[in-house]
């Protein structure tokens, strides 16, 4: 076995070029520890018993037989909960463990700790739970109205955004409007990353407890379970293990209460793992949507109204469905100048699976609408769609249907002509059978394939939003020979572990800084890994305790020496004044002191929208442009997608290879959401918790990914003037399949993701 | 529990008849994802990874028509696609290739396939398709069933809690051959149907299989009697017209019990069947006439 560079030859250090991540060797070895590998001396396998039950109240649940079990240590349910029985990202309504009803099936009732991950298991079974099924509410709109399933009723948020002179419902007057309208829906997709929930619990001698756990935001995750553990928060101690994807499922807690009870209540370190149909149980998902659109543009194709109705179903628990109804009430109209907007959106409770983040959120499912309305409107007035889209592109310095003004960048215009203007793939004379859609089941008549191309473009914010205080710390410390960045962020797959080394690279001259491990003890919070936050806050707070703790070591330098502080810099590692007259290794610059400087970042405030949906809630966006051309067999209903093409709004690129990595990633996303991903439920049960029914792209069905274009206009207030890159190729990417496969089939198509039924049985 | 590492087919048949119902793994793609989903508890459990009467194929009798192509049961997906073994058997070479990922077709064998009897085994419509008889050995002696008596329903076989499936025993057939499977994906997806077709030129037989669209494999006779009629066995290929085709696709489709599941819905498996079956017969007009 060679040995692999740790690092890619780069001419240069710093923000701009593209070092190998310092996982990325390990990782594809088969050598780094996810939380899944991790093991302690004397561990217990902990498991949990769910709820078979979309709805039903528990008459009695009587553990006796399961704690008489050979082998098992402790068997929690509710009764077992010290502090808050609720926990909840935005609210507080989520059980620890259902001791009354269940809402969804899935809902955790009771751990087991045991010696054997299989004797933990047979524990569950022995767990009796009488259970009296109760008719299950499983349809968002008739949630709206239907008594409610939760004490804090079924509408989590419902955002009447009223925007314009014609703001309230209705066809606007004028003359030769044309308007267009439909009904479209999206399905419930799934993150569906590699590394299922998986965490190791260690308790300590005083009551404390440290929980090494996949995560996207540790302190938050610290903070619920220190709730609900009735400790302070300092006695619990969350480390980050290695997180084998996120895409929003790890924001909520899963495992984190449950494993730190069972550790503990046994006094021994307790691991649990779940299975990948746990998996698919133990997190929310995308929200599936129902909306009506209606779009009124004059004859030149100007946009004058945009009507909607969209209902989001938020599932059992709240989770963060008001953030997400919010934002698909913002972006419901897309990155167009839009006059007048009557939109009303819901996200409701209901008792199927809970929903709340994923990448993209709220801002994919409006797009496949509003994208799918805007070449309705295109056909109507028979325009181009991309010329459609041109004349009602957003700019800086326009409104938004929030009444904010774009103060930033808004290349919107840029990134449709950019990937517009990427040449068409040839068709192959010859395709070879796994080239066809079909692929390896050799289905295809190449006859009875049709080609088609469709656009669409998207955009949603950066950051959280609406007056949340939204901050990120980080630490620097100079000791010995030694730089360690400290910082809490959770590196989930996206490459802030790379990146933090390109920035301290730029402000020290040496690429040898170290990065401590993210943990909660020794620094503050860093927000969420999501939102695409964490290149513009985490990467500013590293940057700004970069910044002081080497202006502090050259000043202290600078005192020593007599110089004036301008004079002293860092090049190379070295501290150096001037004229070289100073010249120190940063061990002989320290003289024996220690250099550490916390900084906390926050990005410029926003405020909650008003009871018009009206507000300066964002702070920030980023835009971009699909293209994709399909391949269609118009009689089995197959597609293959054979390239999308994208032009991107990034600010500025910070490591070129790790935003081509996004962009493919978001990409494949975008396509699985389009034409296969999907949780089917039915009666709140759901019927495909696996890999082997829950399909997501394989290599042969990932496109050709042509990046047309990545527009770099520096984003005022961003460090470094870059936009976060991580959601904007999931927004509009299931958009342009979609919009691609109605151009191939002429079929309407409004839903997502499009099945091989929907094309070939209506094409009779 | 206890794990039995048999080296040799009698050792194993000594095992299984010493504990009838001893669970057998080969590749393991089937039993352990139905141990992992808690569907069943391994007990005692024999590995068959290790027994050479078990792996390979062979030839039994005359090379051509009237010979036959012993397949063991420990062949695996990935062997299936040899390019000797395709050549003669190319269906079944086909619907290998449609099995999983390269490592689950690495590890996933003829016999596993026959031994789960899933609705959407992707070998079993080729089997069926091949006029395939299944060799089952006990310590008492063997017995070759008939595929279609073999598969007694949705994962349900004849096979006794005292037998090995050694193998499964293929008339070698001359002509041409086509399989289709049909999936929301473009690879690594269970069968949403499938359809094998296999042309016997010395029996001026077409037949057809049919997978994943009813309990188990199914044989569409009429469409097999209607097609008989719509080649023209001196060149080995279809010679009819538009009109055949649709309505070879119907009988074909008239043949499917489909149902609806979380996979997909009746009416377009019958659809697709359908659509499959008419393309597996064009198909055969591409072929080089003999």
């Amino acid at each position: 076995m060679g040995t692999a560079p740790t690092v890619a030859r780069r001419d240069r250090l710093g923000l701009g070029t593209s070092p190998l991540r310092p996982d990325g060797g390990p990782k594809v070895r088969g050598e780094f520890a996810f939380s899944s590998d991790l093991w302690a001396e004397g561990a217990l396998w902990g498991r949990v018993l769910r709820s078979p039950h979309a709805s039903a109240r528990i008459l009695r649940i009587d553990t006796a037989a399961a704690r008489a079990l050979k082998g098992v240590h402790a068997v929690l349910t509710a009764l077992d909960v010290p502090g808050s029985e609720l926990y909840g990202l935005e609210f507080q309504d989520q059980p620890v463990f259902a001791s009354d009803v269940v809402r969804y099936m899935g809902e955790p009732v009771a751990a087991v700790a045991a010696d054997h991950p299989e004797i933990a298991r047979r524990a569950l079974e022995l767990i009796e739970v009488e259970y009296e099924p109760t008719a299950p509410l499983v349809d968002p709109e008739a949630a709206i109205t239907a008594p409610p399933i939760h004490p804090e009723g079924n509408v989590v948020r419902h955002i009447r955004l009223r925007h314009g002179e014609d703001a309230e419902p209705g066809l606007p007057g004028g003359d030769g409007l044309v308007s267009v309208e439909g009904t479209y829906e999206v399905g419930m997709q799934d993150q569906a990353f590699m590394g299922p929930e998986s965490g190791l619990a260690i308790p300590d001698d005083g009551g404390g407890v440290d929980l090494y756990v996949s995560t996207q935001w540790l302190h938050v995750d610290r903070d619920q379970v220190a709730a609900c553990l009735a400790l302070p928060p300092e006695k619990v101690r969350l480390h980050l293990a290695g997180v084998g994807g996120a895409f929003g499922a790890r924001e909520d807690v899963s495992l984190q209460v449950h494993i730190c009870l069972l550790a503990l209540s046994t006094r021994r370190p307790v691991k649990v793992v779940y299975s990948r149909e746990e998996s698919f149980f133990g997190h929310v998902h995308r929200h599936p949507a129902r909306m009506w659109y209606r779009h009124s543009a004059d004859p030149q194709g100007r946009l004058v109204k945009v009507e909607a109705r969209i209902v989001l179903d938020g599932g059992a628990y709240s989770s963060s469905s008001s953030a997400v109804v919010s934002n698909a009430a913002a972006f419901s109209s897309g990155p167009y100048r839009v006059p007048n907007a009557c939109v009303d959106a819901y996200a409701v409770r209901t008792n199927n699976p809970p929903c709340g983040a994923m990448r993209g959120f709220g801002a994919v499912q409006v797009c496949t609408a509003y994208e799918a309305q805007m070449d309705k409107l295109a056909t109507a007035l028979d325009l181009d769609p991309v010329e459609l889209r041109l004349r009602n592109a957003l700019a800086s310095g326009d409104r938004l249907i929030t009444g904010q003004v774009i103060n930033g960048t808004a290349p919107v215009a840029e990134v449709i002509r950019r990937c517009a203007a990427a040449p068409l793939p040839e068709a192959r004379p010859h395709p070879p059978a796994m080239a066809l859609p079909g692929g390896a089941g050799r289905t295809a008549d190449p006859a009875r394939v049709r080609r088609g191309v469709g656009f669409a473009v998207g955009f949603k914010n950066l950051m959280y939003s609406e007056g949340f205080d939204d901050s990120s710390s980080a630490r620097c410390r100079i000791e010995g020979g030694a730089i360690t960045v400290t910082c809490a962020a959770a590196e989930v797959g996206q490459g802030f572990v790379t990146l933090v080394h390109q920035i301290a690279e730029d402000v020290f001259g040496t690429d040898g800084v170290v990065l401590a491990p993210a943990e909660t003890a020794t620094v503050g919070s860093a927000g969420s890994t999501s939102a695409s936050r964490q290149t513009w806050m985490s990467g500013g707070a590293v940057d700004a305790a970069c910044r002081a703790a080497r202006d502090a070591l050259c000043g202290r330098v600078a005192a020593r020496h007599g110089l004036s502080p301008e004079m002293v810099s860092m090049r190379d590692g070295r501290v150096v004044s001037l004229g070289r007259e100073v010249d120190l290794t940063l061990d002989e610059a320290l003289a024996g002191d220690v250099v550490d400087e916390s900084v906390t970042f926050r990005h410029a405030p926003t405020v909650p929208l008003d009871d018009k949906g009206q507000g300066d809630a964002h702070v920030s966006f980023a835009f971009a442009a699909h293209r994709a051309v399909v391949d269609v067999d118009v009689d089995l209903g197959l597609v293959r997608v054979v390239e999308i093409a994208t032009a991107q709004d990034v600010g500025r690129v910070l490591h070129p290879l790790q935003v081509v990595g996004q962009i493919e990633g978001g990409i494949a996303q975008g396509v699985g959401l389009a034409v296969m991903e999907e949780i089917l439920v039915t009666d709140g049960l759901v019927r495909n918790p696996s890999f082997t029914d829950y399909l997501i792209p394989t290599a042969l069905d990932m496109p050709v990914v042509e990046i047309a274009g990545l527009v770099e206009e520096p984003e005022p207030g961003a460090p470094f003037g870059a936009k976060g890159v991580g959601e904007p190729p999931t927004i509009s990417s299931t958009a342009a399949v979609a919009a691609a496969v109605r151009a191939a089939t002429g079929l309407e198509l409004p839903r997502v993701p499009i099945r091989p039924e929907h094309i070939a049985l209506a094409a009779q | 529990m206890a794990v039995f590492v048999p080296t040799s087919l009698e050792e194993l048949l000594t095992a299984r008849a010493e504990r009838p119902g001893l669970d057998l793994v080969a590749g393991g793609t089937d039993l352990v994802v139905e141990v992992n989903f808690g569907r069943h508890r391994l007990e005692d459990v024999a590995s068959l990874s290790r027994v050479p009467e078990l792996g390979g194929w062979r030839r039994e009798g005359p090379a051509g028509p009237g010979g036959h192509l012993v397949l063991g049961s420990g062949l695996t997906y990935t062997e299936m696609l040899d390019p000797t073994l395709a050549e003669l058997l190319p269906s079944l070479a086909q619907a290998a290739r449609t099995v999983g990922s390269p490592q689950i077709r690495n590890a996933g064998t003829l016999g596993g396939n026959l031994g789960t009897a899933s609705p959407a085994g992707d070998t079993l419509p080729v089997l069926a398709a091949l006029e395939a008889e299944v060799l089952l050995g006990s310590a008492a002696g063997t017995r070759l069933v008939p595929l279609g008596e073999f598969v007694t329903g949705p994962k349900r076989t004849a096979l006794a809690p005292d037998e090995v499936i050694l193998a499964a025993r293929v008339p070698v057939a001359r002509g041409h051959q086509e399989f289709l499977k049909v999936g929301t994906r473009n690879a690594m997806v269970i069968a949403v149907c499938s359809v094998a077709l296999v042309l016997d030129e010395q029996a001026r037989q077409v037949r057809v299989g049919l997978g994943s669209v009813g309990p188990v494999p199914i044989r569409a006779l009429e469409a097999e009697r209607f097609a008989a009629e719509v080649v023209d066995w001196s060149t080995g290929r279809f010679s009819g017209g538009e009109a055949d085709l649709r309505r070879f696709g119907e009988l074909v489709g008239a043949a499917a019990r489909p149902i609806d599941d979380h996979r997909s819905i009746a009416s377009y498996r019958r659809r697709a069947v359908e659509v499959c079956a008419r393309r597996a017969l064009e198909r055969t007009m591409s072929r080089q006439a003999a």
